[in-house]
């Protein structure tokens, strides 16, 4: 048999191609979208204002003090200068200005705008790392595990630790952890070694444990549905009424009822990626399913994750913004867009700048998320992408 | 490329015994592969032929495990691999046999690799999960396999995408992944098929090298007679999810004993028949839900008779190791090509 010739075919099949790398030919694309590169723009700064706030207005002795109350000079209007007979030593702004006026108690407006976009940029992108993270998980679950059916004991293991957590949750302790203890215990069982080898001895009678019931795809799915029925604000608020107030109370749960829309993106990606040859090809070569899900699936699915969590951080802020406005966000002594505009909603008339700083800087961070996701969707789908 | 002669003494790698794969639906059963015996010696080259829809992949995939079930299941038989049936094996064992010890190239080579990573990071994939080499060694194997399969220039196409790869290429690629971890035996489904025929020559010619090279079996799967012709050193000829024919590939060819090698045969254009108008086997593949009672092929068999239509044929044997599934060619022995 004769050698394989180095034969001109060879440089034939050697393609000319433009040598440009993913992240060029994104950025080139982008470019080209002045509402995206907008967007972008005043998405750094945001951010870049955020991290220097929180150094500014953080600490014992803030250089910036967003709690600092002056009665002497309050309801000042922007750009105004402090009196400074009225000040005590310390008192004065570093500025040498109020930049954003003062409000009812003399405090900074700027350094409070200051502190609160540092909330603003934490609620945001906790929560939607939250919510990523969930969708991701269950959208790639009912997507890749979909057709699987939950065995009769699997639902019921599941129930006897509900209602273990339910009971120790209504306070009878012992009774609560003996069911917790005895789920486990069935859990465990069901699938350890042990418990799969006598599987298919079981008795007769519990035959019934191993009768499928529903689909993966169905209970994850329809849970979604049931999530997105409840109007999510007034679940949130409601969450949020029972718990203790914090920041983290509220990017915890911002992040837990808003999974749904990227749950169904990635479950949507999954079960088109799920008959791609390149799918049964890594595990002709025995790659493992978790692995085929994350290194070989997710990579490809994240595209319309990406776009909606950019449009998720600017919808996460909004709803943290709505939140302290109603009195139920961050608790007061703590500054946030939200309780600003609340705080100066009684002076609408007499101090327009505290209503109008807060609520145009709110509409500002949301609209360039807004304009960014957009701009990424229009770049990360190819058909789009032919109109540039 | 004239075919091996066959070394009975060879060691048998692959063999499966009458596999059965069905694909349940709401109403009915597909019988996809419905009783399928082959096997693959060291070091040979065996083809799987038949029409698109006679069960060669199914099996294929079946034999690794790949059939997705449901809908599919294994409805019978063995499929023993150096000794172990792989249809007994743990779904963590199957993993270890895959890609280490069976390799396997797929059709369409434009959508069998990743988009979203480069060739390199594809490379690695198998060497990194089966002999967890460190770093630069896997970089070091990937050119080296790169190389091996002809690719030009293979330090700057580890860096490349997918997309930037021709058809002839990604394929060779694909090879390179099956062969990374020197498995023992390789299947090719159709990895010719998307390709055109100068590029198909280059894949053929590559894939016999390298088969010599690293001393593995090669099953082979394919419609085409005239790849069959090039490489195989034995055939089985598949038709309705059963082997209809099997034998060494040269007198296979030369003179087939069943009527649906002989047709296939028959409807290859070739130079002889310039300007006849080209056979063509009457009807179609019956719908493996609803095959016919008997011999699959009567329907459309010139040669059929009662029995066909009520008794399903065994295995005739014929002179050297070559057997067909059709015991009315069996008796009339003197039946040549036309």
């Amino acid at each position: 048999m004769s050698p394989e010739p180095a034969s001109p075919a060879a440089y034939l099949e050697a393609p000319s191609r433009p040598k440009r790398t993913r992240f060029q030919e994104f950025w080139r694309l982008f470019r080209r979208n002045r509402m995206a590169l907008a967007g972008l723009a005043v998405f750094a700064l945001f951010f870049v204002m955020a991290v220097i706030g929180l150094a500014l207005t953080s600490g014992s002795r803030p250089l910036l003090d967003p709690a600092r109350v002056r009665l002497p000079e309050k309801l000042l209007p922007p750009l105004s200068t402090p009196h400074h007979p009225l000040l005590a030593p310390g008192e004065e702004p570093v500025l040498g200005v109020y930049l954003c006026g003062t409000d009812d108690l003399g405090r900074d407006v700027f350094a409070r705008m200051l502190q609160g976009a540092w909330v603003s940029l934490t609620v945001g992108f906790v929560a939607v790392g939250i919510s990523v993270a969930i969708g991701i998980v269950m959208g790639g679950l009912a997507g890749f595990y979909g057709q699987r059916r939950i065995r009769l004991e699997q639902l019921l293991v599941t129930a006897v630790l509900l209602a273990g957590a339910g009971i120790l949750a209504a306070g009878r302790r012992p009774l609560g952890a003996a069911v917790l203890i005895i789920g486990h215990a069935w859990l465990f069982w069901s699938i350890s070694p042990w418990g799969l080898r006598r599987r298919r001895a079981l008795p007769a009678g519990l035959g019934f444990l191993r009768r499928d019931t529903l689909m993966v795809d169905t209970l994850i799915m329809r849970f979604v549905d049931i999530m997105l029925c409840f109007p999510s604000f007034f679940l949130i608020l409601t969450v949020v009424a029972l718990l203790p107030a914090s920041i983290y109370t509220i990017m915890i749960v911002i992040g837990l009822t808003s999974w749904e829309g990227t749950a169904r993106f990635v479950r949507a990606e999954f079960l088109a990626l799920r008959e791609q040859d390149f799918v049964a090809a890594a595990r002709a070569l025995g790659v493992s399913n978790l692995r085929i899900i994350f290194r070989h699936m997710v990579p490809n699915a994240v595209a319309p994750v990406l776009v909606s969590a950019t449009i998720g951080i600017a919808s996460a802020i909004l709803t943290e913004a709505g939140l302290s406005f109603l009195g139920f966000g961050v608790p007061p002594p703590h500054a946030t867009w939200g309780n600003i505009l609340s705080d100066g909603k009684r002076f609408i008339f007499d101090a327009p700048w505290l209503t109008f700083i807060p609520g145009a800087a709110i509409l500002i961070v949301v609209l360039s998320f807004n304009l960014f996701g957009e701009g990424l969707r229009d770049i990360l789908n190819p058909r789009s992408r032919e109109r540039n | 490329m004239s075919a091996n002669p066959i070394n009975t003494q060879q060691e048998v790698v692959l063999s499966v015994e009458g596999l059965k794969v069905y694909f349940r639906s709401e109403d009915e059963v597909a019988r996809a592969v419905d009783g399928v015996d082959f096997e693959v010696r060291r070091r040979e080259t065996v083809c799987l032929v038949g029409e698109s829809g006679c069960g060669k992949t199914v099996s294929a995939l079946a034999l690794l495990g790949l059939i997705p079930r449901p809908p599919g299941e294994i409805a019978g038989g063995r499929v023993r691999f150096c000794g172990e049936n792989l249809l007994n094996c743990s779904e963590d064992a199957l993993q270890a046999v895959r890609g280490r010890r069976i390799g396997m190239v797929f059709q369409e080579p434009q959508t069998s690799l990743n988009p979203v990573f480069t060739i390199g990071a594809q490379i690695a994939e198998p060497l990194r999960i089966h002999l967890a080499l460190p770093e630069p060694a896997i970089r070091e194997r990937s050119l080296q396999l790169l190389a091996d399969v002809g690719i030009e220039s293979p330090e700057q196409r580890l860096a490349d995408y997918p997309h930037q790869l021709s058809g002839g290429q990604r394929q060779r690629v694909m090879i390179a992944m099956a062969l990374a971890c020197d498995p023992e035996l390789i299947i090719a489904d159709e990895p010719t098929t998307a390709l055109d025929v100068t590029v198909q020559a280059q894949i053929l010619r590559l894939i016999n090298r390298l088969q010599k090279a690293h001393a593995m079996s090669v099953l082979y799967i394919t419609h085409d007679l005239g790849v069959v012709s090039q490489i195989a050193d034995r055939v089985y000829v598949m038709y309705a999810g059963v082997i209809v024919e099997t034998g060494a590939a040269e007198p296979l060819l030369r003179s087939p004993r069943h009527p649906y090698t002989r047709a296939l045969l028959e409807s290859l254009p070739s130079r002889r028949k310039r300007g006849l108008r080209l056979y063509s086997i009457p009807g179609t593949v019956p719908h493996p839900a609803y095959k016919p009672a008997g011999c699959p092929f009567h329907p459309r068999c010139p040669l059929a008779v009662a029995d066909c239509r009520s008794r399903f044929p065994g295995m005739c044997a014929f002179e050297g190791g070559h057997a067909a599934r059709c015991p009315v060619a069996a008796g009339r022995t003197d039946w040549r090509r036309s």
